[in-house]
């Protein structure tokens, strides 16, 4: 049985996922990035690999995506996370024709051809707002546990309107509503209306077609999940293996790769 | 092999040389306190100004070089410290820097203005023009091209529309002849306008030429980075013989290159049409990031627009100057405007003639003027043909809005759209 994986370096979570000759993933891993990069690539494959006690020498070929997907050093190549996003998704859930990837610090939506291919796609440019950074922006200013905003966000009866756009200025407004005693939840029902809107309208960019896929991080977020599909007038595709689509993607196409037997030398980690 | 030593980059080569002694004769100018005008790329009105012997400066070519030379950043946040805004045009503020700065820029130095010329191609070219108004007191001679910017302009020659249109470029024409005469003290010679003209005609014939040879497989030259010394030398060479000879000597090059089957890159994969303005902070890499793919750009709305319509090849009728002269302002400095605001319309047919991979939509930040719309651009050729995009924004001018890491997610993730595609059709799915 060969296997392939895929790592997918992202700017607050390492993803690593390895699927065996039928496609399915057999082990998966997600660990903090941190400030060494390198090492959490090897870290989240290492841990991969034990999930299933499986050898390095096993898996035939490993391409990295991600910002860091040039970190990923005992890799055999790299492809972008729009790409990996887009292939995960549709493999996942093959009726996807829309996906919404909401990460640390940036937000993609792409668009998939009825082939599977990208036809278009488009992401936050130069700024976080819209993004997993603006939760933690929030969640700081609110001390909460990140796995607690999307639950507490959906006890809100009256949100309030976040205005700023600005992920940094946003900190500021959440507590200008604490000082004027509005609830937690509300303002932080408020935070995930205001990140949903941005999503969308880089969807609407694209194109909305329908099934939707959510994929990233943020998509572990119940809240985010519930004012996305309010906004969007439609439920999307949402797995447990959200987050690791990107890492699934360039598990599919490290497989293409062993089945086309091109398979050159890689360094090995331990 | 000599031969081909000889030739083969000797329009970069040439053009190079051509563009150092440009500046050069500006800082003489400027050492002497001799009179120059300030004109812009779309539409110079340098057939005018040429027989006056006003030295031209190209405010906009100042700019990018001083990007291009990585000092734009000081140049920038110099205008911003004395109070222009971090939205306004960047190759205005560079250019307010440099005057603040007494005219000094990386090329040498630059003359100040006895007078503005300009058209309405570009909405900013007036308010700049006014900004040397109030610092030099000089006059600003706005050319008013009366156009529509709607597609498919209904104004052609032959038309009673185009006749009046045409009357009232040459009265503006008469008031520009009369404005240099009082400036320079020289009386206009209509036979020295003739030898311009001829010039011109001779330039525009190469260039369009030029243009056409890159439909060769491989490509003779990359559009954004080769030609950009060719729309260098098209926009300050203007009307001189320097000018007849270097697009003759290209055209020659090319053509041997064609006949040779030597390309530009050694192994082009994509072929490319650059719309936009380019990202002048980081010029050669953000080239190489298409060309590390086998990505080139093979035509570029730059080449129209930027040379004020020079890619039509309009010859002008010598027997019949000044009336010829208005006819091809109309119809060059529209064109100009029309390849920046419905670029769809042309790159239809091109896409086919250059048999293209992909299209390139780059707005920028500084430049509001080119880049609205282009979103509408993309969508428009999309709906009417079937070809990949990509849209990447960035500036021209300014380093704080160029994110290289960003710029090449995006543009990776393009190619590796366009290589499943190659594949697809390969095995005869598309």
């Amino acid at each position: 049985m060969a296997y392939a994986a895929g790592v997918d370096v992202g700017s607050t979570l390492t993803k690593a996922v390895i699927i065996n000759e039928d496609s399915q993933i057999v082990s998966r891993s997600l660990i903090d990035t941190g400030a060494n990069v390198v090492k959490a690539a090897q870290k989240a494959f290492l841990l991969a690999l034990e999930d299933e006690n499986l050898r390095e020498e096993e898996v035939s070929y490993v391409i990295g995506t991600g910002y860091g997907r040039y970190k990923v050093t005992f890799g055999n190549a790299q492809v972008t996370e729009i790409s990996c996003h887009g292939r995960g998704a549709a493999h996942m859930f093959p009726g996807t024709k829309t996906v919404l990837d909401m990460g640390g610090q940036d937000t993609k939506a792409i668009s998939i051809g009825d082939n599977g291919d990208i036809v278009d796609f488009c992401m936050n440019d130069k700024c976080a707002a819209g993004t997993g950074r603006f939760l933690g922006a929030a969640a700081l200013a609110l001390d909460i546990p990140i796995d607690d905003l999307g639950p507490t966000a959906l006890k809100s009866e009256k949100p309030v309107k976040i205005s700023t756009t600005c992920t940094v200025f946003a900190e500021t407004e959440v507590l200008s509503w604490l000082g004027k005693g509005k609830k937690i939840q509300d303002i932080l029902m408020g935070v995930h209306s205001s990140i949903a809107s941005r999503s969308v309208s880089l969807l609407r960019r694209v194109g909305i077609k329908e099934e939707v896929t959510f994929s990233g991080g943020v998509a572990k977020n119940l809240g985010m999940i519930e004012v996305l599909n309010r906004a969007l007038g439609m439920k999307m595709n949402v797995s447990d293996d959200s987050p690791y689509m990107g890492a699934l993607g360039a598990a599919l196409f490290s497989l293409d790769y062993i089945f086309e037997s091109r398979i050159p030398m890689r360094e090995k980690i331990v | 092999m000599r031969e081909e030593m000889n030739i083969v980059g000797r329009g970069a080569r040439d053009g190079a040389k051509l563009f150092r002694d440009w500046f050069s004769e500006l800082s003489k100018t400027a050492e002497l306190g001799n009179p120059a005008a300030y004109v812009f790329v779309m539409g110079s009105m340098a057939e005018i100004l040429r027989v006056f012997d006003l030295p031209m400066v190209f405010p906009e070519i100042n700019s990018l070089q001083t990007a291009v030379r990585h000092v734009s950043s000081d140049y920038l946040n110099e205008a911003e410290d004395y109070g222009y805004s971090p939205d306004i045009c960047g190759y205005v503020k560079a250019d307010v820097a440099m005057q603040l700065r007494g005219g000094e820029h990386p090329m040498g130095r630059i003359p100040k203005p006895s007078i503005a010329v300009l058209t309405n191609a570009c909405n900013t070219y007036l308010k700049w023009g006014e900004i040397w108004e109030r610092m030099y007191g000089i006059p600003m001679f706005a050319i008013d091209v009366p156009a529509t910017r709607q597609a498919g302009n209904p104004s052609q020659p032959g038309s009673n529309q185009f006749e009046r249109e045409k009357k009232y470029i040459i009265a503006q024409l008469e008031e520009l002849i009369e404005l240099c005469e009082k400036i320079t003290g020289i009386t206009f010679d209509i036979d020295k306008l003739r030898e311009v003209m001829e010039n011109v005609n001779k330039m525009t014939v190469s260039f369009k030429r030029m243009l056409e040879l890159n439909r060769s497989k491989p490509s003779l030259f990359n559009a954004l980075t080769d030609g950009t010394i060719y729309l260098g030398v098209a926009n300050t060479f203007r009307g001189t013989i320097e000018g007849v000879k270097y697009f003759h000597n290209l055209v020659e090059e090319l053509e041997y290159m064609s006949e040779n089957g030597i390309g530009t890159l050694t192994d082009e994969k994509y072929r490319l049409c650059f719309i936009g303005v380019p990202c002048y902070p980081i010029f050669r890499r953000f080239n190489e990031m298409f060309t590390e793919w086998g990505g080139t750009f093979v035509t570029s709305t730059y080449l129209w627009f930027a040379t004020g319509g020079t890619n039509l090849g309009f010859q002008y009728d010598l027997s019949n100057p000044l009336d010829s002269l208005a006819e091809g302002i109309l119809i060059s400095v529209r064109d100009a405007m029309a390849s920046m605001f419905n670029p769809e319309i042309p790159l239809v047919k091109m896409i086919d003639d250059f048999t293209l991979d992909g299209v390139i939509y780059h707005p920028i930040k500084s430049c509001r003027t080119v880049s609205t719309g282009l979103a509408d651009n993309r969508r428009a050729l999309m709906e009417m043909k079937d070809i990949q995009t990509l849209f990447i924004e960035s500036d021209m001018m300014d380093t704080r809005v160029v994110s290289e890491a960003q710029m090449k997610n995006r543009i990776d993730a393009f190619f590796e759209g366009l290589a499943s595609r190659k594949t697809r059709e390969a095995v005869g799915e598309i």
